[in-house]
Parts: C-alpha cells; sequence; structure tokens
C-alpha cells in the first residue's frame, strides 16, 4: 500500500471532484433507509389533525364531546393547550398553532388528536363539532392591496412592499417591450411526506422529536417558544428525508406533535397523508408581474420599469424575503443601469405560500426572459443574441447598487448551451409514445411543429438582507478515522457525500463516519437557497483543517520538523522537503483530534426605501434551450431536450451535480407545462396527485449539460451552490419554445392546452 | 372487515348473495383509493383474483368475451390486441405498469366513471355486459347499464361476470387527451369504430358527459354520405363535417381539469383524426 502512487489510489478513494457514491444510497435504491415514516416507538400514541374545510369562516364553537367517547382516544388539545407562543413563523411569527377565533385559509389546523390508532384519530376528528361562520373570501391580490379592503388579520392584508429606484428613472429607451405575466401556484411535492416522533421527556420536563425538516436549530427555537419550554429542553434529530425543495422551512407538523407526547407522557407520531400535505405545507408563490424594458437600437437594455405582486396567502411565513429576491432579480442576469420597480407581497385567503427552490427567482425570471424575447424580435436580433449584447459580468452593478464580485460567466453560459447540437428532427412513427400526447396517442406527425426557447437566470446564493447566517461542524479524528458531526439536514441533496468527500481531501482518510444529524451541535442553518455547499461545506473544510493543523504539528514535533512543510498526497502525510511519507492512519494512531469550525459568510445589508444596498452574498448563473414539439391543434406539449451550461465554480461531484440538473429541470417543466394548485377562491381543487400532475419519465427531456468551472474565490471550496439555478430559467425557455412553435403571446405559466390552442 | 376469496363464480355469487354490500375486488386500483381516501369502509369483501374463469377470454369470428377480471395488461399485446386494437390502445393508455398489470375491465365497468378508459370501447363496440346473479345470466347492451356518473344498471346481487363483443371488420381507435404525455386522467376521449359488416361508423366519447357518449347522428350523418361497407374515403371536407357533428353531441363541463370548450375542441379534433386515421 504504502509504495501505491497516491495517483492511482486518489482516483478511487471518493475525494472531492469525484462522483463518490452516497453513503445512503445503496440502502435507498433497496427501500432500506428509514424516511421519518418509518419511525415507531414502543407504547406509540399516534396524532391527526383536524382542519378548517373553510377559507375563511369565524369559528362558533367547538364542541369534541363526541370524540372524546370514542375509546382509545387519549389527547385532544387546541389552541388553549398551546403552553407558550400561540403563533409561530419564520420571519413574522403570525400563524397560529391552532386556529382560536378565525380560520384563514382552507386546511388551517384547529384541533390535535392522540389516540391508539390512525383509524381512532381519523373517527376522533370527524367527531369533534366545529360551527362555523363563514366569511367573505379574500382571494384577489389587487384586492389584498386596495387599503379599501378589510384586514383579514391584525398585521393588515400586505406582508410587505418595497421598491426599487436606480440610476435615471426617467430615461427612455428607442425601443420599448412590455408585458404582463401569470405565474400559478406550484408545489414541492417532495415524495417523503410529512412525519414526525415525538418521545416527551419524564415528568414533561423536555422532549426529543424526530422529524424530517430542513432546519433543526430553527424547528427548535421556533417549537420551544410555543412549548415553553427552553431550547435545550428540545431536542430534534433528522429523520430520513424524501425530499424538501423549501416546504419543510415552516413549521407543519412539528408543534403538533410535541404538543401530544408532552400531554399524553407517551411517544407520539404524526404523519400525514398526501392530501393532508397539500394543506401541510406552504406552496411557491403564485404572481403577476408586469414589466416595461427599454433599449436602444443596439439592444443594450436602457431602463425595466415594472411591478410584481406575490401572493403570500393567509400567513407571513417567507413572504416578505421571497418578494425581495423576487424584484432584485427582475433585472435578470443582464447589465443595465436604471430602474423603477414596485413589489408587493399579499395576504389573502389562499393556501399559505413560502420557500421553494428558486425562491422568488422563478417567478421573475419568468416574466424578465419574456421581455427579452420581446426585445429580441422588436429589433429583429435572435435570443442570443440580445442576451449575449447585455449579459454581465463580474464587476457590473445591479439595480441594488451592489456589484457584482462574484464569477459572473453569462455570456460563457449562453455561448456553450449555444453550442450544444440541437436533437435530430423528429421521427416518429403514427402513435408513438414520444409525441406529443403521449400514450394517449392523439397526435400524427404531420401535426407536430418543433419550437426552441431560451432562458438565462441569476440566482443569489445564501440568504441576504442582513441576515447572520453560519453553520457549525465538528471533526475528530482517531486511529485514521474520522468522524463528522453537523447538524445540516440531508433532504436528498447529498450534502452526506460531500462532507466525507471533503475529509477525504483535507485528512487524507478513507473512512469517514457520520453522526446523528441533531441539534446536539450548534446550527447549520437551512439547507436551502443554495447555500449547504458553501455553508456547510465550508464548516466541514474548516474543522477537517484544524484537525490537519493538529496532525501536521504532532507529526513534525516528532521528526523534528516545520509543520508546514507538511502536506496531504493520497492517504498519506509527506515532507514536502524530506524523505518522510507516512500513512495518515499511522500518523494518527492513538490519537484523538477534535476541532469545531463556524463558517460564515461576509455580512450583507438590508435594502434601504428605495431598494439600495449590499443585501445579497453571491450569485450563480445558468442558460437553458428548450425544443419542444406542439401539436398546436390540441395544445399538447413534448419537450425534446433541454441543453444547459450552469455556472459551478468548482465541479465537487459530478454524478450529485447531474443529478441536480436533471432534477431541477423536471421540476422547472412541472411549472411550464403541468404542475399547478388550483385554487378558487381560497378552496384548492386538486390537492392529489390524480390532479396535480407531475412529470412521468415520459415527460422528460434529454438534458445535456455542461459544467462552467470558474473557481468562486468568495466560496470555500471555490464551488458555488447548484441546487436552484437549474430550476429557474428552464421553464420560461420551455414557455419560450412553445411560443416559437405556435406563434402565440403566451404569457402564464404554466401553460395549459387550452391556452395553446384555444382563442384566449 | 372478513375477506372471502371464491374460487368460481358460482361461489362469488353465493357469497355476494348471503352478504349483501360485501364490497367485489378486482385489481383494487379504484377500490382501495377510495379507502385511502377514507371514502369507503368495506366490512365485507370478496376478493375475485381467484376466480380462474374471470381472468380469461376467448376470440372467435362470431364472439369475443372477455372475463371481467382480465387486467388492461393482457389487452395490450396478445390476440386480444390482434382482434381489439380500439381496447388494446386504451388499455395502453390506462396508468402505469403497475395499474395495467392490476386494474380489470370490470373493475372499470364497477366503478362506470365517464373518465374510464375501457368504456368508450365498450361502448362503441355494441358490447354487452353479463351479470350472473343467483336468478342466472343477464346480458345487458353496454348502453343501457352505465346510466350515470359512476352508476350503472347492475343490480346489488349481481357479479360482472364479462363483456361479449361481435367483431367488427374495419379500422377502430381510441385516443384520449391528458394533460401528461402518461398515466393521466381523460380529459376528452373518443373512439372510432368502422365495421364494414354492417356498413356502419360508431363513435363513442369519454370524459365529455355524465356516460359515455354515443353521437349516434353524427354516426348516420356519416352513413348517409359514405359507403360504410367499403374503406371510407380519405375526404377532408367529410372528416371535418363529421368531426363538428360529433363535438356537437358532446355535453362537457368546466372542471379543475379543463375547461368545456377545450373539451369540445379536443373531441372535435381527435373525431376528425380518427376518420383520418381510418382512411389510410
Ligand atoms: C394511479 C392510477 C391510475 C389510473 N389510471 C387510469 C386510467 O388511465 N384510465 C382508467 O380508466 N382508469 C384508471 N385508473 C382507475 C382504475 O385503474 C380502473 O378503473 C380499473 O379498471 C379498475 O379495475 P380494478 O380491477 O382495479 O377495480 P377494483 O378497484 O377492484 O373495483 C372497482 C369497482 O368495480 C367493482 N367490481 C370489480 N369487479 C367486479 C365484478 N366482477 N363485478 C361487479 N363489480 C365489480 C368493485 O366492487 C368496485 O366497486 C387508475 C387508477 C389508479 C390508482
Amino acid at each position: 500500500m504504502k509504495n501505491t502512487p497516491s495517483s492511482t489510489r486518489t482516483r478511487n478513494r471518493g475525494v472531492l471532484g469525484t462522483s463518490a457514491l452516497r453513503p445512503d444510497g445503496v440502502a435507498k435504491t433497496q427501500g432500506n433507509f428509514a424516511f421519518s415514516s418509518d419511525f415507531q416507538a414502543e407504547n406509540m400514541l399516534w396524532g391527526a389533525t383536524l382542519r378548517s374545510p373553510h377559507p375563511h369562516a369565524r369559528i362558533v364553537s367547538i364542541d369534541p364531546s363526541e370524540a372524546w367517547k370514542i375509546s382509545g382516544v387519549e389527547a385532544i388539545i387546541f389552541a388553549d393547550d398551546v403552553p407558550g407562543k400561540a403563533t409561530y413563523g419564520l420571519i413574522a411569527s403570525d400563524q397560529p398553532v391552532f386556529a382560536r377565533d378565525v380560520v384563514r385559509y382552507m386546511g388551517e389546523p384547529i384541533a390535535a388528536v392522540a389516540a391508539d390508532h390512525p383509524e381512532t384519530c381519523r373517527r376522533a376528528i370527524a367527531a369533534i363539532k366545529v360551527v362555523y361562520e363563514g366569511l367573505p373570501v379574500l382571494s384577489d391580490m389587487d384586492a389584498a392591496i386596495d387599503p379599501a379592503t378589510p384586514a383579514i388579520h391584525p398585521d393588515g392584508n400586505v406582508f410587505r412592499h418595497q421598491r426599487i429606484v436606480s440610476g435615471n428613472p426617467d430615461v427612455m429607451g428607442d425601443v420599448v417591450v412590455e408585458g404582463t405575466y401569470d405565474i400559478g401556484m406550484q408545489d414541492q411535492a417532495f415524495l417523503g411526506l410529512e412525519a414526525a416522533l415525538a418521545y416527551p421527556d419524564p415528568g414533561g420536563a423536555g422532549v426529543e422529536l424526530v422529524v424530517a425538516t430542513q432546519w433543526l436549530h430553527e424547528d427548535r427555537k421556533q417549537i420551544a417558544d410555543c412549548l415553553d419550554l427552553a431550547p435545550e429542553k428540545v431536542r430534534l434529530v433528522l429523520g430520513g428525508v424524501g425530499g424538501a425543495f423549501g416546504a419543510r422551512e415552516d413549521i407543519s407538523l412539528q408543534v403538533h406533535t410535541c404538543l401530544l407526547a408532552l400531554r399524553t407522557g407517551r411517544p407520539v407520531k404524526v404523519q400525514y397523508g398526501r392530501e393532508e400535505s397539500f394543506f401541510g405545507h406552504v406552496h411557491r408563490h403564485p404572481g403577476r408581474i408586469h414589466l416595461r424594458h427599454h433599449a436602444d437600437r443596439a439592444g443594450k437594455l436602457v431602463k425595466v420599469e415594472g411591478w410584481m405582486k406575490l401572493d403570500g396567502g393567509a400567513y407571513a411565513s417567507t413572504s416578505s424575503a421571497v418578494l425581495i429576491n423576487g424584484i432584485t432579480h427582475l433585472q435578470g442576469p443582464y447589465a443595465c443601469d436604471n430602474s423603477r420597480l414596485d413589489a408587493w407581497a399579499t395576504r389573502t385567503n389562499n393556501p399559505p405560500c413560502g420557500a421553494m427552490r428558486g425562491f422568488g427567482v422563478v417567478q421573475a425570471c419568468f416574466a424578465h426572459e419574456g421581455q427579452m424575447d420581446k426585445l429580441a424580435a422588436a429589433l429583429g436580433l435572435s435570443p442570443v443574441e440580445i442576451r449575449l449584447r447585455n449579459a454581465m459580468k463580474t464587476g457590473d452593478k445591479l439595480f441594488t447598487g451592489q456589484v457584482v464580485d462574484s464569477v459572473a460567466p453569462v455570456a460563457r453560459c449562453i455561448r456553450e448551451t449555444d453550442a450544444i447540437p440541437l436533437p435530430a428532427d423528429a421521427q416518429y412513427g403514427t402513435g408513438s409514445l414520444e409525441l406529443p400526447g403521449g400514450s394517449g396517442r392523439t397526435s400524427d406527425p404531420s401535426h407536430i411543429r418543433r419550437g426552441i426557447g431560451w432562458g438565462v437566470s441569476i440566482k443569489n446564493l445564501m440568504y441576504s438582507e442582513g441576515f447572520d447566517d453560519s453553520a457549525e461542524a465538528r471533526c475528530t479524528l482517531v486511529d485514521g478515522v474520522a468522524t463528522l458531526k453537523f447538524a445540516t439536514a440531508e433532504v436528498g441533496q447529498g450534502f452526506v457525500v460531500l462532507a466525507q468527500q471533503i475529509a477525504r481531501t483535507v485528512l487524507g482518510v478513507d473512512t469517514v463516519v457520520l453522526d446523528t444529524i441533531d441539534t446536539q451541535i450548534g446550527s447549520a442553518g437551512s439547507t436551502s437557497a443554495s447555500r449547504q455547499t458553501w455553508m456547510s461545506g465550508g464548516a466541514v473544510d474548516g474543522a477537517c483543517r484544524l484537525v490537519r493543523e493538529r496532525l501536521f504539528e504532532h507529526v513534525a514535533h516528532l521528526h523534528n520538523l516545520d509543520p508546514l512543510q507538511l502536506v496531504i498526497e493520497g492517504t498519506e502525510i509527506v515532507d514536502t522537503l524530506g524523505p518522510l511519507r507516512m500513512p495518515v492512519a499511522e500518523a494518527s494512531k492513538g490519537l484523538r483530534i477534535e476541532q469545531t469550525f463556524l463558517h460564515r459568510h461576509r455580512p450583507t445589508e438590508e435594502l434601504d426605501e428605495n431598494g439600495q444596498g449590499n443585501c445579497h452574498v453571491a450569485f450563480a448563473f445558468v442558460a437553458h434551450r428548450a425544443v419542444v414539439d406542439v401539436d398546436t391543434e390540441l395544445g399538447l406539449v413534448k419537450v425534446v431536450q433541454i441543453a444547459t451550461a450552469q455556472d459551478v465554480g468548482q465541479v465537487l461531484n459530478p454524478l450529485a451535480l447531474l443529478g441536480q440538473i436533471e432534477g431541477g429541470i423536471a421540476q422547472g417543466l412541472g411549472l411550464a407545462v403541468m404542475e399547478e394548485i388550483v385554487v378558487d377562491r381560497g378552496v384548492v381543487r386538486n390537492p392529489s396527485f390524480t390532479d396535480y400532475l407531475l412529470p412521468t419519465t415520459l415527460d422528460a427531456p434529454d438534458v445535456v449539460a455542461i459544467p462552467i468551472e470558474e473557481y468562486e474565490p468568495l466560496a470555500p471550496l471555490g464551488a458555488k451552490g447548484v441546487g436552484e439555478p437549474p430550476c429557474i430559467s428552464v421553464t420560461p425557455a420551455i414557455v419560450a419554445a412553445i411560443r416559437n412553435a405556435t406563434g402565440r403571446d403566451i404569457v402564464r405559466t404554466p401553460v395549459r392546452p387550452q391556452d395553446i390552442c384555444l382563442p384566449s | 372487515m372478513s375477506v372471502h376469496m371464491p374460487t368460481t363464480v358460482d361461489e362469488a355469487v353465493a357469497l355476494l348473495a348471503d352478504n349483501p354490500g360485501a364490497r367485489l375486488l378486482s385489481g383494487g386500483t379504484d377500490t382501495m383509493v377510495e379507502v385511502n381516501f377514507n371514502h369507503l369502509k368495506p366490512e365485507t369483501v370478496i376478493g375475485l383474483r381467484r376466480v380462474e374463469s374471470l381472468r380469461d377470454y376467448r376470440v372467435s369470428s362470431e364472439r369475443i368475451e372477455i372475463g371481467a377480471g382480465v387486467p388492461y395488461s393482457r389487452m395490450e399485446t396478445g390476440p386480444l390486441a390482434d382482434a381489439l386494437p380500439a381496447l388494446a390502445a386504451a388499455a395502453r393508455t390506462v396508468g402505469s405498469p403497475q395499474i395495467r398489470a392490476a386494474g380489470t375491465l370490470g373493475g372499470n365497468l364497477g366503478t362506470c366513471s365517464p373518465a374510464g378508459d375501457g368504456l368508450p370501447v365498450l361502448a362503441a363496440l355494441d358490447a354487452d355486459v353479463n351479470l350472473r346473479s343467483p336468478r342466472g345470466l343477464r346480458s345487458v347492451p353496454f348502453a343501457e347499464f352505465m346510466v350515470g356518473v359512476k352508476r350503472n344498471s347492475r343490480l346489488a346481487d349481481e357479479i360482472i361476470e364479462s363483456v361479449s363483443i361481435v367483431p367488427t371488420r374495419g379500422y377502430q381507435d381510441y385516443a384520449k387527451v391528458g394533460v401528461r404525455n402518461a398515466m393521466v386522467i381523460s380529459v376528452a376521449s373518443v373512439c372510432f369504430v368502422h365495421d364494414r359488416n354492417t356498413a356502419s361508423v360508431r363513435i363513442a366519447l369519454g370524459a365529455v358527459g355524465p356516460t359515455i357518449i354515443r353521437a349516434r347522428e353524427a354516426e348516420s350523418w356519416l352513413t348517409g354520405q359514405v359507403d360504410a361497407a367499403a374503406t371510407l374515403p380519405n375526404d377532408e371536407n367529410i372528416a371535418s363535417e363529421f368531426a363538428r357533428r360529433v363535438a356537437a353531441e358532446a355535453r362537457p363541463i368546466d372542471d379543475h381539469r379543463s375547461t368545456s370548450a377545450y373539451r369540445r375542441h379536443a373531441i372535435q379534433t381527435l373525431a376528425r383524426r380518427l376518420y383520418i386515421r381510418s382512411t389510410k
């Protein structure tokens, strides 16, 4: 082993830059992985939630007496049973744990039950008599903004208004194009449904919660407040998470589960079904955006003006942050000095909306990319040319006044995407499953028109507006085995393998043990905002480097060397100035080196009233080109190919990167042509996978992806987050391709068949 | 909950007679969804999976008989697909491979959803539904079997044993519009059957009315225009007028899946396309 050249050894060791396999991969593919819904405890009770069937109503009375008569019912709790704070929320604490006097959205929790069996719970829930008195339903954003509309909540009907004014807002361009764009409500639709299991401490002094979440410590803070317990009395353990996409950032069943466990003194498990999941978590904000783009005759942007309205539904969640992300990205990845923009996030009786992959930027991008195509058409330029002429570069200033000091290879993303060969012309037989309409066999090849469309986007990485963001990790090296401890929620993105890759690379170890992911260490922040590779990756990297320093000091001391001349090569410590070469495993024998590292990114600022300020940390860019086949008469679409080049900084794991790209594209495709929660005056019409349609393999396109690797000096590993960009500009690219195939000015997403083939 | 697993139709019929209100279970792909949504709590279940005769089909030149327990996967290919290409096409649109392996024609008839994909085919083929009870066998034409949204004329003690179809000579096909390329509930569907033996063209519409709709006026208009004993003429004008008349007989509604205007448009488009396909 000692004589094996390190170059051949590193190849298979799963270091950074390789497609190291996930530690949980085999278990997941074989069905052995324990998702949070798989946990059981001895003497366990089940919990369930009573929810409002109405989007807005006064609760006249609640009578649980019939429910109490059902044998097996152990607890029924209401708003009055919440010992601490009655409300929770990520930014503003405005969402009741249980509604008391009024319900503001369909599905709002009113009570929870613990019983010996899920079926007993269901019967008890059905037996609780609630008398409602209907209230007028506020479901329209403009009505919410109108000050004459009665407030549906003491905090008012507007979560936030923000303005951005930059440069000379009165300047006019030679060419002006205008458009209004609508975005439907998308659901994160993770496959692993909400589930949690709470264990009460003896005497109710504390509680332990095993839960699928994105951010253990933030959950803990909100839970502890509602339970009136000190945060350290609430211990959270990450249950296996089957996808998140933003939907697990808010509290859903956490407080209810803990309350039931503390009330009964027994472990309690709560688990949502698919229908309840649609009501149990926040969705992507639907919105309407109006933009007017000014350009000179050469196609250079002169000014962007307009407004954005996002509907946050009944409670605040992260609406105010989504709004800032939205308005600050209306510019797109294009250089421009002058702007006048307004944005509102409204409160209505629609389902609450909050975080979802892309966080406000998806909506903004759908609008600015529609505008870029309009500009191109007005100027007689190609979609590629208009974007290249305006592509942002490092050093350009945003409308907020912030200088983009990230690596910004926008033009390169566009050029490399453009260079990807187009797919061959369709050669379908009649009845081919590959035709639009798929297995329905509706289309013949003669009915098909092909279209090509473009989307390019900019996405901020990490949290914004002065948020004090940090991530902690601990590395312990014992006898050549590294153990890592962090609270980073693994939600499917693969941080668990990345952490191992970092430790193998930095420390030259082969075996990296991952400790339980829980609150027994400092916060890692949320698994969201494309931030964990940068933040928790930085923390793991920092902890491993500290351990390596100690190890080098130890070895240097023993051999009378200067630690600075030691390096890790493969799995060995090597003296760069002398003959010493020894395996890390041997060098660390009998030692225990433990180091903790807290990683912080540079601070950001809030925006002032004109939307000025360095509010974001860093940015990533991506280009998408979509090729679609459209049956223009039936309005059916098949996305044939997505070509993409993405600014990633460094590729740390090619396979994991491709997973993010392909998954993000599928999710963006969903928003483009099928995924929408249909809400009619506050009532959700399709809370099931029968009618909320996710793309199948027959809908998924061929993906040709090129990573653009330009080392990002701001990032600890030179790598940008890659989770969100794939899903952002793919939606406008697909819709642009449909416009290209049909010649129709389609202004809403998802595009429905009737939007393509019937008069609007 | 008690579960019975009979092995013969007679046994199943007797069990149903002894257990009024028992739930018959074939592939379970509709029933389990009802259970899951808590719309159904069966006390007694009679599973039909072990009744071999229900899982059989017979194809002859005079008559095709398909047992109620034949799953879609067996309609997609093989002798049944050769004899009834429209049924094969409809079967291929149903759900996913898992659903097609479990779901049956008997279950589709039992549920009788206007969006059931097997039903327009049975309507267009003028199938008879054969019902078995302690009183013996009763045959009901499909048009009299389905009487409303998820309502049929099966009596409480009857078991759907099979469907019988008189073979046709000529083109037949099924096409379905959904807002996804696979595994999707029909927004509108059309089954088109040309039978040169009886010089008829029959067209049945799914998901655009409370029952499957036979566009009988359009059918008779068409047979007045063309010689249906021969290959149909490849004539765009005839196709378009026929399609327009077919769409006029649809009774679509607006719901969260689509709009009535789109559904009617889709019916018209599919009717025209299937007519033209039939001429080639
Ligand atoms: C994911 C999914 C996708 C689906 N996609 C489609 C689709 O694309 N197209 C479509 O048409 N359907 C679809 N369905 C619905 C379902 O698969 C079909 O309706 C299928 O034909 C039902 O057959 P089954 O044998 O599973 O019925 P079961 O669930 O066993 O029974 C359904 C009903 O019929 C009754 N029944 C069954 N057999 C008999 C009998 N012999 N005599 C009397 N009554 C009987 C039962 O009592 C019950 O009321 C889908 C279902 C799911 C879950």
